[in-house]
């Protein structure tokens, strides 16, 4: 930096803030570490301000299912945890089978999320490392299928499903969700990029037929790739709500998202209760997203990034 | 096909040739086993629906009798119907409240993130928790922090001696809290974008323009924002069919009928309402078919927008690549 040879006005500064030397920048000469220590606080203080925001519907849910209905209604409000929340899960138990449809939302979620890790893998391998007829236009078609906006097929595929006889099962959420053409997409770029067409060659050499080589090497490439995927499906099925709200009609079998909204509709006086109810559906979701946040917030990046 | 060892080695040994044929076929039929899974399931669940949809836009049926065919009867009343007016104008002044504060609170937040602080991962995985949060469970605490009785906000507003607001029983009140949830939930998932973008940006440009002798204001016009273009139209694109679909903050925020005069009835709301509470399947698609028209014609003027914007302000060769 300290190399440049121009005449201009700004070239003999030596300070490291590269501002102009008469500006209202903090970055001066005469105390550049204090100024810039000044400088970080604001922005951790911007950053956390910020934060505190993001983070305050959750505090906000944990201290009303901790209370009783009576103390959220109270005046002034009460900020901290109540002790309420065993009585609150109970009366959730009581009035809504939430423990089945938490165990029906993780079989919806786990089962699309595996089921598109392993299609979508498979078609993004073919398309990434084979070369076959037809293979262009049909990618094409494939990116084309994700400009459809979804909202268009609500009505048909509810009539579709009925005459299947799915109305009111959980293959009705996991079927036409087994393959995607976003993942498909996503993993096809990772392996053109990081599979080398000498392992895929070698593979044939040695005799592996395509399964034999998706296998063996287009999996353990695709690992973190994969790692993504499988996340970002779980959460996904996992937060879904139109389609369960539509084609779950028995209150029997619902998933926690309509369970959530049933039991919101139905016992909208006893807030405690609701809301305890709402931080069950919420806390596996935050322990699923924080386990995988590394692979999942630089994957989100970088595919709006490259995309 | 376009396989080099195509070329005849024997032209006398037809069979040679043939029996090649059959091995390709062979080693070809696993691949196309590998991506069919995808397009038979959105042949079935995807193309089928779109195109019955188109039929039964033209029809009126409840689901149960016969179907009969009305020809544009449908479309023509969905023209002259002011609810789905209505609600084609509360999805764009929410749309309209939500994302220019979402997008700019992103970008101060990436900001702010690029700055090289410390505790930058945990940050980014408090910005993001929004994001991947059920919106049921968090549309029904929102419902109770704004609700217009014993809500947070309220109860704040009246100890400052403000006076309590209306949020969920007036008409901008309902509109302002809906948007509030969606700035809240993406305006983190923006921001790591942007923090992206801005990350990917290559020191040596800014160092060119230092070393050119660009003050701070040039050096954000002329290196941040066109590198940041691209960024900055995904995301315009990603919020505005999000900004469209809106739909389980209202539902559950306000129920089926869209709260107070229908003030946040949103257009998939509306569809869902005729189609699933009224059982009126003819006219839910055709208000689908409308909303993809919306979102189409949004779509090409928000594309036209930002690329455009970008010939006026830097008349660099890379003018005819946006134009595409």
């Amino acid at each position: 930096m300290s190399t440049t040879t121009t005449p201009g006005p700004v070239a003999p500064v030596p300070s490291a803030g590269g501002a102009e030397p008469r500006s209202s920048s903090p970055v001066g000469s005469k105390h550049p570490v204090a100024s810039r220590r000044i400088g970080a606080i604001v922005t951790h203080l911007c950053v956390i301000i910020g934060v505190l925001l993001s983070i305050f519907p959750f505090y906000w849910l944990i201290v009303m299912s901790t209370s009783t209905t009576a103390e959220i209604f109270g005046y002034p409000p009460k900020l901290t945890f109540g002790s309420s929340f065993g009585e609150n899960v109970r009366n959730v138990v009581a009035s809504v089978d939430l423990l089945q449809a938490l165990l029906n939302t993780i079989i919806v979620s786990g089962a699309c999320a595996l089921l598109v890790m392993f299609f979508d893998s498979l078609a993004a391998f073919a398309f990434a490392k084979f070369d076959f007829p037809g293979r262009t236009p049909l990618f094409i078609l494939l990116i084309a299928t994700m400009l459809v906006p979804g909202s268009l097929s609500l009505v048909p595929s509810f009539i579709l499903m009925s005459e299947l006889g799915w109305v009111g099962t959980l293959q009705a959420l996991i079927v036409p969700g087994a393959a995607n053409a976003f993942g498909i997409f996503l993993l096809r770029q990772m392996a053109a990029g990081s599979i080398p067409d000498e392992l895929v060659e070698s593979a044939r050499i040695d005799g592996a037929g395509f399964f034999r080589t998706y296998w063996s090497v287009g999996v353990p490439m695709l690992r973190g790739g994969l790692a993504f995927l499988g996340i970002f499906t779980f959460i996904t099925a996992w937060n879904d709500y139109v389609w369960p709200l539509i084609v779950l009609v028995d209150p029997q079998r619902q998933t926690l998202q309509t369970a959530l909204q049933n039991l919101n509709s139905l016992y909208l006086t006893d807030y405690g209760m609701v809301m305890a109810g709402a931080l069950i559906s919420v806390v596996p979701l935050i322990g699923v997203f924080i386990i995988g946040s590394r692979h999942f917030i630089a994957n989100i990046a970088a595919g709006a990034v490259k995309g | 096909m376009s396989t080099a060892t195509a070329a005849p080695a024997s032209p006398s040994a037809p069979e040679a040739a043939s029996a090649r044929r059959r091995r390709k076929v062979r080693e070809r039929l696993p691949i196309y086993l590998a991506i069919s899974p995808f397009y038979l399931l959105f042949a079935v669940f995807g193309l089928f629906p779109i195109l019955f949809s188109i039929v039964l836009s033209f029809t009126d049926w409840d689901g149960m009798g016969d179907i009969s065919f009305v020809g544009l009867a449908q479309y023509q009343f969905l023209l002259s119907d002011g609810r789905f007016w209505n609600a084609v104008g509360n999805t764009f002044i929410i749309w309209f409240l939500s994302t220019i504060p979402m997008l700019f609170f992103a970008l101060v937040i990436a900001f702010l993130l690029h700055q090289n602080i410390r505790f930058t991962k945990v940050y980014r995985v408090a910005f993001f928790l929004p994001n991947v949060t059920s919106m049921v469970a968090m549309a029904i605490v929102f419902g109770s922090v704004f609700s217009d009785t014993f809500g947070l906000v309220n109860s704040a507003l009246t100890a400052l001696g403000l006076g309590s607001i209306p949020w969920l029983s007036t008409s901008w009140g309902i509109k302002v809290t809906i948007a509030i949830m969606v700035i809240w939930r993406f305006t983190g998932y923006n921001a790591i974008i942007y923090l992206a973008g801005l990350q990917s940006i290559p020191t040596d440009l800014y160092d060119a323009a230092k070393v050119d002798g660009a003050n701070l204001r040039q050096v954000f016009t002329r290196v941040t924002v066109p590198m940041m273009r691209p960024i900055i139209l995904f995301t315009v694109i990603t919020s505005t069919i999000g900004g469209l679909s809106l739909f389980t903050e209202p539902q559950v925020l306000l129920g089926n009928s869209g709260g107070a005069g229908e003030a946040g009835m949103t257009i998939v709301l509306y569809q869902y309402n005729q189609a699933f509470t009224q059982f009126d399947f003819g006219y839910g698609s055709a208000i689908a078919w409308a909303l993809f028209l919306i979102a189409a014609v949004f779509a090409i003027i928000n594309w036209r927008l930002v690329s455009g914007r970008s010939d006026a302000a830097d008349r660099t060769p890379r003018r005819k690549e946006a134009r595409r």
